[in-house]
């Protein structure tokens, strides 16, 4: 049975997986960035101390000496700003805005107050450079002036540490996403497994598996296995009324037929006029028809019902063949039929065990009734070279041009006028075989009489 | 033989209980579950003949209650249910045989002698006339010890006219006890399985007069 295709928006596992890794990458940019924004803030923050230190004790050493400015410059202004990269140093004194020494291009920034001491990141003598100005008064016995220094130092050092600090950033995000990534498929395969498990377990039941789901289910599902435990039962149950309807019907046509040949032998048995007992007869096989007719009729429909249920199981076809050649013995005795069924071995099947015996009766059943008195019916259960059954009568056998069309529903060959049938039992003995994968070939004997074989 | 029906259907059962007679059985007829407890706890039948539905519940519930009490009087049940779906729950609950209904008293007289054969444990009549002896369960006959080989036809015919030795038979009451009405042979069939019987009781002490526009008749001689 092949089930209608789903239409589908996308796959629950892949948003949830691709919402829970984005949310991951986000994360991990954001945090690469904030701490990359953090170091190069700190390293700044050092530099530019180092950097006031340096201003400061340079502008400490400016001192008047007899009118003029002196600056000696102490070493350890610019040792302290020795970096294991080499970063150059530049300065510039100016003494109320003249130049006293130093880079003439190194222009101080303009301060707002006395104390004020400014840092700026620029770009001199075409590299980028960190400048710090700063300025004191000086204040001579008759003189007063302002002393402006700048120190401008190369960023070398710092891009050096940034650059560190970024990889191991990098380095450090990539790990977070990478763990973040596996998480996230372990949490999203966690979350949709019991939805899988659902699944699994109502795909892997058999059509005749309608209970309700038993194992526990997180809360989200229980919406959907509730409805899906409610439309089994509605299923169940509707599938349940078909059979039983199929069985009372069955019911409810058959005893007042029962009734009615009752009457219909008993009369028989009171009256002696030819044309009355004649008449009778007639009756009697006309109600044996119809009974019959609605027997295959409700059979076939049982057959078609259960084809579809597909409730396949391994059938012993020798011992099924036994067992209706024992209850059909009776009546083939009535006929003086002798029912020889060879076969020495099982002969294993994988199908419907009541439609299985229903197509053997049938079968034996059909060839009982042309059977002439006095005859015998061979039957054959054998697997080679597949599994089948035979049955050969020595009745009129088939019409040659007829064979087509005999296993048609309600066809029945020329030769049965006088026989009673409604023409279903090779139509069901086909349906069963169709259900089964197998084949039902029908032909005549050489020596005449009809050859029915049904192969698996 | 002694047999109880049960079948709630009177018409039914009447005319189940008229056929039997004439083969010369004894029928006691219970239309309910309860009754047919009550008969069946009391009496010794050889056969029990039980419609499975039942006004006060399903024939079911008699076949385990029999089958439970350790009883084992054969049962044949009478459905008028789907042929397909029933018969295994009814075999598995330990019913012998079933017949669906409607169906041909022949065939139920068949099912009848088949479940009786097999259970051969049970006291067997044989009915001895002159030299010769048949058992009808078994299908033997003996003529003065000799086994006497015939068809079911044949078996049925002695049957029906050693049960009333003297008594005139009609060529239209055989027919319609030894034919069932799928068959379409004509009455005239009767005269050849006649002939053959004959054929078969030459060495007997018994003989079959033919009593023109009458019909037959079984004589010792």
């Amino acid at each position: 049975m092949n089930a209608e295709p789903v239409h589908t928006t996308g796959s629950l596992r892949n948003r949830l997986a691709f919402t829970l890794i984005g949310g991951a990458a986000v994360l991990t940019l954001l945090f690469y960035f904030v701490i990359r924004n953090y170091a190069t803030q700190i390293a700044q923050k050092g530099q530019d101390s180092i950097l006031q230190a340096s201003v400061t004790s340079v502008l400490d050493a400016a001192a008047i000496r007899n009118g003029v400015v002196e600056i000696d410059i102490p070493y350890a202004a610019f040792s302290m700003l020795g970096t294991p990269t080499d970063d150059r140093v530049f300065y510039a004194i100016y003494q109320d805005g003249a130049l006293l020494s130093g880079y003439d291009a190194l222009q101080p920034a303009l301060l707002e107050t006395d104390t004020d001491t400014v840092f700026q990141t620029r770009t001199f003598m075409e590299t980028s450079v960190r400048q710090v100005t700063a300025s004191r008064p000086l204040v001579g016995v008759e003189s007063r002036t302002r002393i402006t220094a700048s120190i401008a130092q190369t960023q070398d050092s710092l891009a050096g540490t940034l650059s560190r600090i970024s990889r191991n950033a990098a380095l450090f995000g990539a790990g977070f996403f990478a763990l973040a990534v596996l998480l996230s498929v372990w949490a999203t395969s966690t979350t949709i497994s019991p939805l899988k498990r659902l699944a699994d377990s109502v795909g892997r039941r058999g059509p005749q598996d309608l209970s309700a789901v038993a194992k526990p289910v997180p809360t989200e599902m229980v919406p959907l296995v509730s409805s899906l435990n409610s439309l089994m039962a509605r299923l169940e149950k509707s599938l349940k009324q078909s059979e039983d309807f199929i069985a009372e019907a069955a019911h409810r046509v058959r005893t007042p037929i029962a009734t009615v040949r009752s009457h219909a032998e008993m009369t028989l048995q009171r009256v002696d006029k030819e044309d009355n007992r004649q008449a009778l007869r007639s009756m009697i096989r006309a109600i044996d028809e119809t009974s019959r007719a609605a027997g295959q009729l409700l059979d076939h429909a049982m057959i078609t019902f259960r084809a579809s249920q597909h409730e396949f199981q391994d059938v012993d076809l020798l011992q099924t063949t036994e067992e209706t050649v024992l209850r059909l013995t009776p009546i083939a005795d009535m006929k003086d039929v002798q029912l020889n069924l060879k076969g020495d071995h099982a002969v294993t099947v994988s199908g419907d065990p009541i439609l299985i015996q229903s197509v053997v009766r049938n079968l034996i059943d059909n060839a009982l009734k042309y059977a002439p008195g006095e005859s015998i019916i061979d039957i054959e259960v054998c697997d080679n070279p597949v599994p089948l059954i035979e049955v050969r009568d020595q009745g009129p056998g088939f019409p040659l041009d007829e064979m087509d069309t005999l296993t048609d529903r309600f066809t029945r060959g020329r030769n049965a006028s006088d026989t009673i049938g409604s023409g279903l039992g090779l139509t069901i003995a086909r349906d069963v075989a169709d259900a089964h994968g197998g084949k039902l070939v029908i032909s005549n004997n050489a020596t005449g009489g009809a050859c029915v074989t049904l192969s698996f | 033989m002694k047999f109880l029906l049960i079948e709630d259907n009177r018409e039914l059962a009447q005319a189940i209980t008229t056929r039997m007679q004439l083969d010369g059985h004894v029928i006691d007829h219970a239309t309910t579950n309860a009754e047919a407890l009550a008969f069946s706890s009391s009496g010794d039948y050889d056969l029990i003949l039980l419609d499975i539905m039942l006004p006060d519940g399903d024939g079911r519930d008699f076949l385990q209650l029999h089958r439970d009490s350790r009883k084992d009087t054969p049962i044949i049940v009478l459905t008028a249910r789907s042929q397909v779906s029933d018969r295994v729950s009814m075999l598995d609950l330990g019913a012998d045989d079933y017949i669906t209904k409607p169906f041909d008293h022949a065939e139920l007289q068949a099912r009848c002698r088949a479940v009786l054969r097999r259970h051969a444990g049970s006291a067997q009549t044989v009915i001895k006339l002159g030299n010769v002896e048949f058992n009808p369960v078994a299908g033997h006959v003996t003529v003065g010890g000799s086994i006497l080989k015939l068809r079911n036809r044949e078996l049925r015919l002695l049957e029906l006219l050693i049960n009333s030795p003297g008594q005139v038979f009609s060529k239209q009451k055989l027919f319609d006890r030894l034919f069932s009405y799928e068959d379409d042979a004509s009455e005239n069939a009767i005269e050849v399985y006649i002939g053959r019987l004959r054929k078969h009781l030459e060495p007997s002490s018994l003989t079959i007069t033919t009593l023109r526009g009458m019909g037959y008749r079984l004589d010792e001689r």
